[in-house]
């Protein structure tokens, strides 16, 4: 397949041991309804512990729904209904059982348009763990810190971090939002086609942060951009009209897809 | 055959060249026209300008004529004020008290419950809610003054009196109340408009991040909306100090210097409706007095304003 590098075709014996990491969220029968029209349709799907995996599909698939689902902001849409069964480390988060804010807690989000708030870099960083709790100056000084040099800013940042965040490029406003993120630990991302509204030097740079994260974090990412769910991820699922296509290794859907309409795709045959 | 059609050009007949060019022949005209209207228009905007100062001017003129009468320390410092007296006294003081007190006290009652309006229909109501709630508060901006003041003098007075038995009958609690009442659609109104101005994105990333409504509203949405807010206040407070008919009726006409709010006290504005309403002669002292005090609430005003500046912009977040 020409849309692969070298380095996607390597580590194929690496992808393989990872079938056994155990799943982090397990979809089963959900369906979404955006008032009468169906947006998702009977997906099961499961997103394994530290592992990339990408979700592709043309615009209009569902699959910025489906990763919406996962951590419910899917529901400031009015007039959505949802049914099936989302589970998060084996807690239904669909059900009253799990307060919102505790889910979206553990589940960071990165947006298609980055969207710091309009405050100084430490104070964009320093707010999730502020909202948790964290009042401590110096633990704080520490996560903003750590948080920035893991999102790869700290070298560009470190001297203005009570400017201003709008005075950084959208790049680094991208990667300030990851970092925003990073500070509250969370044991996912969730990535809403974080490098569409961005340059390819500073996709490039976000793709090596992800890289550089995904041993200690599990993803999700949403993507347009073959190339890069080729480059980055470990799974990739492929969604067409609200339903799931195919979801397999990376290596497995961009060598020998099982269904002819992901090929297609994938070719640009279609979408 | 008659050929209406003539201009228009046949399907492989397209002129649009010549149509423009010939279009081109009228043009001189436009263009002088093109010429003309930015200083037409020039001169309309210097217009308003130029009646601001001619008021600006004519007010202190008449200013001065006052204070070439009454020495300038005794108007702002005396705490008496007897105009028709036989030994008349200019003392400002009573007025400034009564416009502050009332103000602040409209705004006691403006500034938290427009805010909380505001909050509720910018975060938590329904499209459905807001759009029957923004206009209905619209239109209570939109009661003429004079009801307000018939309301608080034949209502909330006798209502306020079987509470607070030592209340007089005119007195500037009521209209100080009435006036926040009549202020809160417009605190509530532009607060909420600047508050939906914060781009959802924003609101977003604060939700996702596991904050509550509650903290949402709290840390993000007034702070970045918070200049928007500053400056509905000061609309409202400009509001109050300028209100004029609501202290005319319910706060009676006593010119009193204190701190009480269960007496009767004038403001500025109710003054100067009750000597202009009198037979004050012109070129009397009385009648400069008019002056005196309209410059000084322009002033204050005007003060007011550029603080208000000052402030929204110390605190702007931009986005």
């Amino acid at each position: 397949m020409t849309l692969l590098t070298e380095r996607q075709q390597t580590p194929l014996r690496m992808v393989e041991n990872k079938q056994w990491r155990k799943p982090v969220y397990e979809t089963n029968g959900l369906n979404l309804w955006y008032g009468t029209s169906h947006a998702l349709k009977n997906i099961d799907l499961s997103i394994h512990e530290k592992e990339v995996t990408a979700i592709i599909g043309p615009s209009g698939c569902g699959k910025s729904t489906y990763l919406k689902t996962l951590n419910r902001m899917v529901e400031m849409v009015p007039d959505v209904s949802i049914s099936g069964n989302v589970t998060f480390k084996g807690n239904n988060i669909l059900g009253k059982s799990m307060p919102v804010e505790m889910l979206r807690a553990k589940v960071g989000m990165v947006f298609q348009k980055p969207n710091p708030f309009p405050k100084s870099i430490y104070e964009n960083v320093a707010f999730g763990p502020k909202i948790h709790g964290i009042r401590n100056k110096t633990v704080l000084d520490q996560i903003v810190q750590e948080s920035l040099q893991k999102a790869a800013l700290w070298d560009e940042v470190k001297d203005r971090l009570h400017k201003s965040a709008y005075g950084l490029s959208g790049g680094q406003q991208q990667r300030l939002c990851i970092a925003r993120c990073l500070a509250i630990d969370p044991e996912v991302i969730l990535m809403d086609e974080p490098t569409s509204a961005l340059d390819p030097v500073s996709t490039h740079k976000v793709e090596e942060l992800i890289h550089s994260i995904k041993n200690d974090v599990t993803i999700a990412i949403v993507t347009h951009n073959m190339q890069q769910a080729a480059r980055i991820s470990d799974r990739t699922a492929f969604f067409l009209n609200g339903e799931i296509i195919e979801c397999d290794t990376t290596t497995a859907i961009f060598n020998h897809p099982a269904d002819h309409l992901t090929d297609d795709y994938i070719n640009g045959r279609f979408g | 055959m008659l050929n209406i059609n003539s201009n228009v050009p046949q399907k492989n007949d397209v002129r649009i060249r010549e149509l423009i060019e010939e279009k081109r022949q009228s043009r001189n005209f436009k263009g002088i026209v093109e010429k003309l209207i930015p200083s037409f228009l020039l001169v309309i905007a210097t217009l308003s300008i130029l009646t601001t100062a001619g008021i600006v001017y004519t007010l202190l003129s008449e200013t001065v004529q006052f204070f070439k009468r009454v020495p300038f320390l005794d108007f702002f410092t005396g705490t008496a004020l007897k105009p028709l007296s036989q030994t008349p006294e200019f003392g400002i003081l009573p007025l400034l008290m009564g416009t502050i007190t009332s103000s602040l006290i409209a705004m006691v009652v403006a500034g938290p419950i427009g805010l909380m309006a505001a909050i509720y229909l910018s975060q938590y109501a329904s499209e459905r809610v807001r759009k029957v709630f923004k206009p209905l508060l619209e239109i209570l901006a939109g009661i003429p003054t004079i009801v307000y003041g018939f309301f608080a003098f034949t209502f909330v007075t006798p209502l306020l009196r079987t509470l607070i038995p030592g209340l007089e009958a005119t007195n500037i609690l009521s209209p100080g109340i009435v006036m926040g009442v009549m202020i809160i659609p417009m605190i509530a109104s532009l607060s909420e408009d600047a508050m939906s101005s914060v781009p959802s994105s924003i609101r977003e990333g604060a939700l996702a991040l596991g904050s509550t409504k509650l903290e949402v509203t709290k840390k993000v949405i007034i702070p970045a909306a918070l200049s928007g807010i500053i400056a509905s206040f000061v609309l409202g407070i400009s509001r109050a100090i300028g209100e004029t008919m609501i202290v005319t009726i319910a706060s009676g006409s006593t010119k009193n210097f204190t701190f009480d709010i269960t007496q009767s006290m004038q403001t500025m504005t109710a003054y100067i409706v009750e000597v202009t309403g009198g037979d004050a002669p012109a070129g009397s002292t009385v009648y400069y007095s008019l002056y005196a005090v309209a410059m000084t609430l322009f002033i204050f005003t005007l003060l007011m304003n550029i603080g208000a500046r000052k402030i929204s912009r110390k605190f702007r977040e931009e986005y």
